[in-house]
């Protein structure tokens, strides 16, 4: 995901960027809320992230490909068997014109993507590589087509068990499933996880979803015009999603929404186009992949090191299993709930197997990573992979574009602004629906969130808070945690819904209109 | 089966001519109008999870309006010229769907209006008169 990758590699550039002079006097009281806000929430931080005994495996990675595993298993590859269905349901090749001017599929899948693709494509892939090696790659690759079958399960249960109201309008998401599910089956202790998930959200889209992304979005400004105090990137970034959640203001949405999609194809081709400029470092790259891959080629920890740093990214990126892609899918209006769980699925395809490998192939390709001459291996400072420009993070692949083609750090500068703020959109919708789930449907309710949604931009572009991130982190795979029991417990609902859903296709009963 | 002319009709004066002149051929030959009004609508275009999710009330509330205030007072034009009128509402792109709504229909004919301009956006985009008679499976007829 667009918010999550390694913090320790992340914040050293960040920390630098941060000692703004501007607040130089507040800066102790920030260190007293920063210093009691850690030593409060610090045992759930290490909880959430701490890794193996004896190893330095975070439990939560393995919680989450296990699961990918096993909903893989489960569904008998679905994600393989179901990928032409899927695309033909994007291209809407099953869908009734009588219904045109509904939400297509297709609607729904850009929109859930704007929400995953983000500052995790580009900056996360560089720290993994940077940590694992080219042989992450291929991990990471692996992990984004198992979590495939995590958002095939979550998404058909979003939409499955949502609210419908009078007025049309609908809610979905973990939190109803959760509830509405396990009463179903007659399982108890569904709306504790309901409620417990919703906290999680509401946290993670303060933290994550929108802190976070106000101060990577404000590094990258004063990267390009210098040092400034953050509160003022926060305040306009505040201003205009006030405008935008709050206001209705459609225009500054629309844009956005366009010229996302339009900066994630630009950032593909680009990266292709690189690619084929070195068309002859292709084979050494994907050996240089493949042999990362299993023998480590000498970096940090290896082969298990390069998996580490692979599974991890695939985990941060696409978001399967966190529960959040079962809020945005489960507004859209389908008679059967199935399809948009195999529209959803081409998600962690698109965000982690596409995006991810293209930033990866191109900083392999572009040789980033610096080579001992005589040995033929990657040389290893301070536990990562020393690179020809000294960068690492959103720098990394800064420079690994900009060795191809000298302009392009500036688009990606922008396209990190506006992915930032596009995530920060879905976030405010994601945190809103726990909201309300908590605290009741209702214009005051949702007015509430939005307000305290737009004060934690400013808060988030103007102080150092890495405890704060750090905690809305753990809270985002809190999410998990809770979501993936869910998912565990309610899988046969999916497997029934597929299984009618499949035969009813095979014979005919569900029809093509397009041909 | 009674001949239908398919009519554009959008609420504008152009419109209005067109349902007009399609009225006065529809009498004389002995044919019904089918009176169709198409809302720009394309199933790639891009939206917010807000808009997603209100986009089906949207829809409806959308599809009312034309019904009281485009549709039926065309109806009621219609009819006082003493032919016999149907509606259509649909979503889509509009000279595609204008040449589905004639085929479903097997009208025989198309009336478009078209407000003359030669502007800018028109000369770039092209008009929805335009393009419809480069794609109308059935003969095609502007009103000026």
């Amino acid at each position: 995901m667009h918010t999550l990758f390694n913090r320790a590699a992340m914040l050293a550039p960040s920390a630098a960027l941060l000692a703004i002079p501007g607040l130089a006097h507040a800066q102790s009281i920030d260190e007293k809320v920063n210093a009691a806000f850690a030593s409060s929430t610090g045992w759930f931080v290490s909880l959430i992230f701490s890794p193996f005994p004896g190893t330095s495996f975070p439990w939560i990675v393995a919680w989450l490909v296990v699961a990918a595993t096993v909903f893989t298993l489960y569904f008998g590859f679905i994600q393989f068997r179901a990928a032409r269905h899927s695309i033909a349901l994007v291209k809407g090749d099953y869908s009734d014109p009588n219904d045109a001017g509904e939400v297509s599929h297709f609607q729904a899948l850009a929109t859930a993507l704007s929400g995953t693709v983000g500052l995790g494509n580009i900056a996360g892939v560089a720290v993994a590589i940077g940590i694992g090696g080219p042989g992450a790659t291929f991990w990471m690759i692996l992990a984004g087509l198992m979590g495939m079958a995590s958002k095939f399960t979550e998404c058909t249960l979003g939409v499955k068990y949502r609210n419908e109201y009078d007025d049309g309008t609908v809610s979905g998401g973990p939190m109803y499933y959760l509830t509405k599910g396990f009463a179903e089956r007659g399982i108890p202790g569904g709306k504790i996880l309901a409620v417990l998930f919703s906290i999680f959200c509401i946290l993670g889209a303060l933290g994550g979803g929108n802190m976070f992304q106000a101060n990577q979005a404000h590094q990258q400004i004063s990267g390009i015009v210098g040092d400034y105090p953050g509160w003022i990137t926060g305040v306009i970034f505040a201003a205009v999603v006030f405008a935008v959640i709050v206001g209705g203001l459609k225009s500054i949405a629309k844009v956005t929404e366009k010229v996302v999609p339009f900066m994630g194809v630009l950032y593909v081709l680009t990266a292709l186009v690189i690619i084929v400029m070195n068309a002859d470092m292709i084979g050494w790259a994907f050996g240089q992949i493949f042999a990362g891959a299993f023998t480590g080629l000498g970096v940090a920890g290896g082969m298990v090191g390069a998996l580490i740093q692979g599974f991890k990214r695939a985990a941060f990126s696409n978001e399967a299993g966190v529960g959040s892609a079962a809020i945005a899918h489960s507004a859209v209006r389908t008679k059967e709930p199935i399809t948009e769980g195999f529209v959803s699925l081409l998600e962690p395809f698109i965000d982690t197997v596409v995006i991810c490998t293209m930033t990866a192939l191109v900083i392999i390709i572009t040789g980033q990573l610096a080579i001992d001459a005589e040995t033929g291996l990657y040389i290893v400072e301070n536990g990562a992979i020393k690179t020809v420009s000294g960068a690492s993070g959103v720098g990394l692949t800064s420079a690994a574009f900009g060795s191809a083609i000298s302009w392009f750090p500036y688009i990606l500068a922008i396209a990190v602004i506006l992915f930032a703020f596009s995530t920060m959109i879905s976030w405010s919708y994601y945190g809103l629906k726990a909201w309300t789930y908590l605290f009741g449907e209702g214009k005051g309710t949702e007015i509430v969130f939005k307000v305290i949604f737009c004060i934690f931009v400013v808060i988030g572009a103007a102080a150092n808070l890495g405890p704060v991130i750090d905690f809305s982190d753990a809270a985002i795979f809190a999410m998990a945690v809770v979501n993936i029991i869910g998912l565990y417990f309610l899988m046969p609902i999916v497997k029934a819904e597929l299984e009618s859903y499949w035969s009813r296709l095979q014979s005919g009963e569900i029809r093509r209109f397009k041909d | 089966m009674t001949d239908k002319i398919v009519v554009a009709y959008d609420g504008s004066a152009a419109a209005k001519r067109a349902l007009a002149f399609a009225s006065a051929l529809a009498q004389e030959k002995g044919a019904a109008v089918l009176i169709a009004h198409v809302l720009e609508w394309s199933p790639y275009s891009f939206l917010t999870p807000t808009e997603i999710e209100e986009r089906h009330a949207r829809r409806k509330e959308e599809m009312s309006r034309a019904e009281t205030a485009i549709l039926a007072p065309a109806r009621a034009d219609a009819e006082k010229a003493g032919v016999s009128v149907e509606t259509v509402i649909k979503y889509g792109h509009i000279a595609e769907t204008l040449c589905e709504i004639a085929k479903d229909a097997a009208a025989s004919q198309i009336i478009v209006g078209r407000d003359g301009q030669s502007s800018l956006g028109a000369r770039v985009f092209g008009s929805v008169a335009g393009s419809l008679v480069q794609v109308a499976p059935v003969p095609c007829t502007i009103v000026p």
